[in-house]
């Protein structure tokens, strides 16, 4: 055990809660005002529920020992076994404890992630249920397969801090709700206008901020790994803001701070998979592409007209998959080689682990709002739309007159 | 006793306040409306996805003042809101039948 480690990897499961509560400003300035307090909600509460979830049977899930590479056995069930050492954990540098509440706030700012996609049109009942059953089948898995020694694990794939398991997966899990819960009432003939785009840079801010505790965290050790995590992320937001604002000016006349904001948590999304496992040039190469491909994708997404809200499947789903692809390509460092560093064989291994990442996610997210959906109910009455969610699923307003 | 409804460019507001509080205005009432007319909207833009917004901000402010001093009213609130540009806004005068000063129960012209 080193106490610098534990230090360090403490903070950073603080950065990263932070990024959550984050995550509801970003979100909620993008609403109309009536939604502002629901959106904000449906990601401060998982805080609350995924905390829980987490230390009942999500972390035992995910980190249990291996079952048949699938999923995780119930040795750690409630807690049990995790202590104040490093016994029983992945890592032996820091206690046990440190590293399950560490992946607990990874745990809990995944799904947060989703509700950009349903925003503005969810019941909150339907949406507690949904999350649970999500944590359980969809997000444990992902987490094994990657990061508890599951199959993706064992093939080689790499995702430093998240591409897969926290990006994609949401992102498909977006999609998914995009396609079980049909488009906002008016979108295409009423304007959809952010209510609060300061709250949103500042949720920006907020998010770019707790991502250093999100990457240079997954090091899981306060060494130079760490810091390299450190300065790739943060030189790739810095180059896919720019990108943004520049695809943007071209496209539409003018730079915006919305996108300046989006293009900063795209350049972030990219670099997650690869931050560990590329040096500072090629992260700002994977924050560039990150903001172009990502401002293309929401691009196209008006054209599709279909109505992913806050753009979860164009900023996370493009950024994560980019990312996961860039890291095959621009790994080498930290025992990983890419494509251009002379190991074509990791760019196939990224390109599988993507492909399988989509399918499954999406098939299971699928199934779940399906499910949700016949049971209990997924999206608000027309009326309750129409009044917004803030008083119809809440009882209160985020602004007085 | 006429009431005079400004309603203008929001940037104006203070160059009319000074303007009617040099002719002797001593209240007024100013609220943030939105409207359209001659001027149109504007286009707004949000990561790509382009609106046209119809209603263009305003603000409104309302003066009542005793039928002698309208004129002078009109002029001042004029000379300091006019750009020469459509979008300039309008004013409109009222009949008002009757003021009263709630905390001494003054009316007419003694409650403006």
């Amino acid at each position: 055990m080193n106490a610098a480690d534990t230090a360090f990897v403490l903070i950073c499961a603080a950065l990263v809660m932070f990024m959550t509560p984050g995550l509801g400003l970003f979100y909620g300035g993008m609403v109309r005002s009536k939604n502002v307090l629901a959106t904000i909600m449906q990601s401060f509460i998982l805080l609350g529920l995924v905390s829980i979830l987490w230390a009942v049977a999500g972390y035992t899930l995910a980190f249990g020992k291996d079952i048949g590479g699938i999923i995780g056995n119930l040795d750690f069930l409630f807690l049990n076994g995790v202590g104040m050492d490093a016994t029983g954990a992945p890592v032996s540098n820091i206690p046990h404890l440190a590293f399950m509440i560490y992946q607990c706030m990874f745990a809990v700012i995944t799904p947060a992630l989703i509700t950009g996609a349903f925003a503005e049109r969810m019941r909150f009942g339907g949406f507690l249920v949904f999350t649970t059953l999500w944590i359980f089948l969809v997000y444990a898995p992902m987490a094994h397969w990657v990061w508890g020694k599951g199959w993706m694990a064992q093939m080689g794939a790499l995702d430093f801090a998240g591409g897969a398991v926290v990006h994609m997966s949401s992102a498909a899990a977006a999609l998914a709700a995009t396609v079980v819960m049909g488009k906002r009432k008016g979108y295409g003939h009423m304007p959809f206008i952010p209510h609060n785009l300061p709250m949103t840079v500042l949720g920006a801010a907020i998010l770019w901020f707790g991502w250093f505790g999100f990457n240079a965290g997954s090091a899981l050790a306060a060494d130079g790994f760490a810091a390299n995590a450190f300065v790739t992320t943060h030189l790739a937001a810095a180059a896919a803001a720019l990108a943004w604002i520049f695809m943007e000016w071209r496209h539409s006349g003018k730079a915006t701070t919305l996108g300046a904001a989006s293009g900063a948590v795209a350049g972030l999304v990219a670099i997650t998979p690869a931050a560990g496992f590329v040096t500072p040039m090629p992260a700002i190469l994977i924050g560039l592409g990150g903001g172009v491909f990502c401002f293309l994708a929401v691009i196209l997404k008006n054209k599709f007209g279909y109505d992913d809200s806050l753009d979860v499947v164009g900023v996370h789903g493009v950024g994560g998959t980019w990312g996961a692809i860039a890291t095959g390509l621009f790994a080498s460092i930290n025992k990983a080689t890419g494509l251009f560093y002379g190991n074509p064989s990791q760019l196939w291994i990224q390109l599988a682990s993507v492909a399988a990442t989509w399918a499954f996610c999406f098939t299971a997210s699928l199934i779940l709002f399906k499910l949700v959906d016949a049971t209990i109910g997924l999206r608000a009455s027309a009326d309750e739309e129409d009044r917004g969610l803030d008083l119809s699923q809440h009882n209160e307003t985020g602004y007085q007159a | 006793m006429k009431k005079v409804e400004i309603i203008t460019r929001t940037f104006k507001l203070d160059d009319i306040k000074a303007g009617l509080s040099e002719i002797g205005i001593k209240g007024m009432t100013v609220s943030e409306v939105k409207g359209f007319g001659r001027q149109g909207g504007h286009k707004e833009v949000y990561r790509g996805a382009e609106y046209q917004v119809d209603f263009v901000v305003k603000v409104k402010i309302e003066v009542v003042v005793e039928d002698a001093r309208v004129a002078d009213v009109i002029a001042a609130a004029t000379k300091a809101a006019r750009t020469g540009q459509v979008g300039d806004g309008k004013i409109f005068v009222i009949p008002v039948e009757e003021v009263v000063r709630i905390r001494t129960g003054e009316t007419g012209d003694a409650a403006v």
